[in-house]
């Protein structure tokens, strides 16, 4: 289980949240909203451990995520807003990397773009994908390690309506499967089956 | 983490480094040609006094191998830092300093190696004699993973600022003035022909330290940057 604990997040001198907490168990879904520069992003790269909170702290099963270190990283997955693939290697190649930074499961690399609508492109230079296709393969990310939390920044950018219905049904199937996610999104998220806990972070700072 | 799946992070990573420095093999071309042009460039600036050449030969060669490498650190992370692969490093299950030391070892293999493959013709061309040839490739051989070491902690350090080049020369140039010391009167006590395994231990000393160093202090200061 994660849990936030009065986070505070001060960044240039302006606070951009405080005391601000949470709890997200299994098989939930946190959705951040907020107007543009109102913490979104940092929240969740605290939540990812990248960024210390100024006050606060964010617990995974009751220790603090910063001492567990990898033993936290194991289990979570983050997309952040720049897609963290390497353009001039193939989806394949960018894949066998980020699956070899984490616990692989059972999926394949040609399974998981399969999943995303990328198969027959595994090797063009990534370079070469649009920039949905290049956000999808950026998403195949998670479906190749064993991870509980996903933690994702925007994941419908420059997507197409057909996108967007296929990762949501990815989120879908990750939560009801006792998955946990944490989202920012501008996009209404729809999950059917999750049970969504949505956390404004404009109506909470001032 | 079993030791079997952080062996083959390592490798992969350092496959990783190497095929994406074979698909810009222009850049990976640029500090080599630095260092030949600069060091062939010296006859012709100073004169071709045979015995001129020989004097300042070793510190030539050297001071062309450090600003080789000054030349190519950034590569290391700013490409990875750029399009957000460095953060899934540090969100990785494994220690970021093997990461980390894979990374190196990649910058060392496409920029050190070389200069190291080429120094013997440059030593021919300055007329250093043949016994100061192979101590120069000695002191390359142990000093250049050094310069990428010891980059690699200035890199980490400045890559999260937009203009990091300048810090960065004054962050690393100290730190490698050491190795340029050693190395150089090195090669020049070899061409006097006398005995230099203090000199060579030193440097040797030098590499141990930076191996087992750096890669912590590289993985430290890019949470730093990134945080």
């Amino acid at each position: 289980m994660l849990e936030a604990d009065a986070l505070t997040c001060i960044r240039d001198d302006r606070t951009l949240f405080s005391n601000l907490a949470f709890r997200l168990k299994p098989g939930e879904a946190l959705v951040l909203e907020g107007r543009n520069g109102s913490g979104k992003t940092s929240l969740l790269r605290i939540l990812c451990g990248i960024r210390l909170p100024d006050a606060g702290a964010v617990t995974w099963g009751g220790t603090d995520i910063g001492k567990l270190g990898p033993d936290y990283h194991v289990h979570t997955a983050y997309v952040g807003h720049r897609d963290g693939i390497k353009l001039d290697l193939t989806p394949l190649e960018n894949l066998a990397m980020a699956r070899a930074l984490g616990k692989p499961n059972d999926t394949t690399l040609e399974e998981a773009l399969d999943k995303v609508d990328l198969y027959g492109f595994e090797d063009v230079l990534t370079r070469n994908l649009s920039a949905g296709q290049q956000r999808r393969l950026a998403l195949a990310r998670l479906l190749i390690t064993e991870t509980v939390l996903w933690i994702l920044d925007e994941p419908f950018t420059s997507l197409d309506v057909h996108g967007i219905q296929v990762i949501e049904e990815l989120l879908d199937r990750h939560t009801s499967g006792g998955g946990m996610l944490a989202v920012t999104s501008h996009h209404a998220v729809n999950l059917a089956n999750t049970t969504i806990q949505r956390i404004n972070l404009s109506e909470l700072s001032t | 983490m079993n030791s079997d799946s952080l062996l083959r992070a390592f490798t992969l990573l350092l496959k990783r480094d190497l095929t994406l420095a074979m698909r810009h093999r222009a850049e990976m071309i640029n500090p080599l040609l630095f260092f030949v042009l600069v060091t062939s460039l010296f006859p012709l600036g100073i004169g071709a006094d045979p015995k001129l050449l020989q004097a300042v030969g070793p510190g030539v060669i050297w001071v062309a191998a450090l600003l080789a490498a000054l030349l190519s650190l950034e590569g290391i992370f700013r490409s990875d830092f750029e399009d957000g692969t460095l953060e899934q490093f540090l969100l990785s299950s494994h220690p970021v300093s093997v990461l980390v030391l894979a990374k190196v070892l990649a910058h060392w293999l496409i920029t050190g190696l070389p200069l190291l493959v080429i120094s013997p013709l440059l030593g021919v061309l300055l007329g250093l004699p043949g016994d100061a040839i192979l101590i120069l490739l000695v002191t390359l051989a142990l000093g250049t993973p050094v310069l990428s070491l010891i980059g690699a902690v200035g890199v980490a350090l400045t890559v999260g600022l937009r203009k990091g080049g300048m810090i960065l020369s004054l962050l690393v140039l100290p730190l490698y003035v050491p190795l340029l010391i050693f190395a150089a009167s090195a090669v020049d006590t070899a061409a006097a022909g006398l005995p230099v395994t203090a000199h060579l231990s030193l440097i040797s000393a030098l590499l141990v330290l930076a191996l087992s160093l750096s890669p912590l202090a590289t993985a430290a200061a890019l949470r730093i940057s990134l945080s």
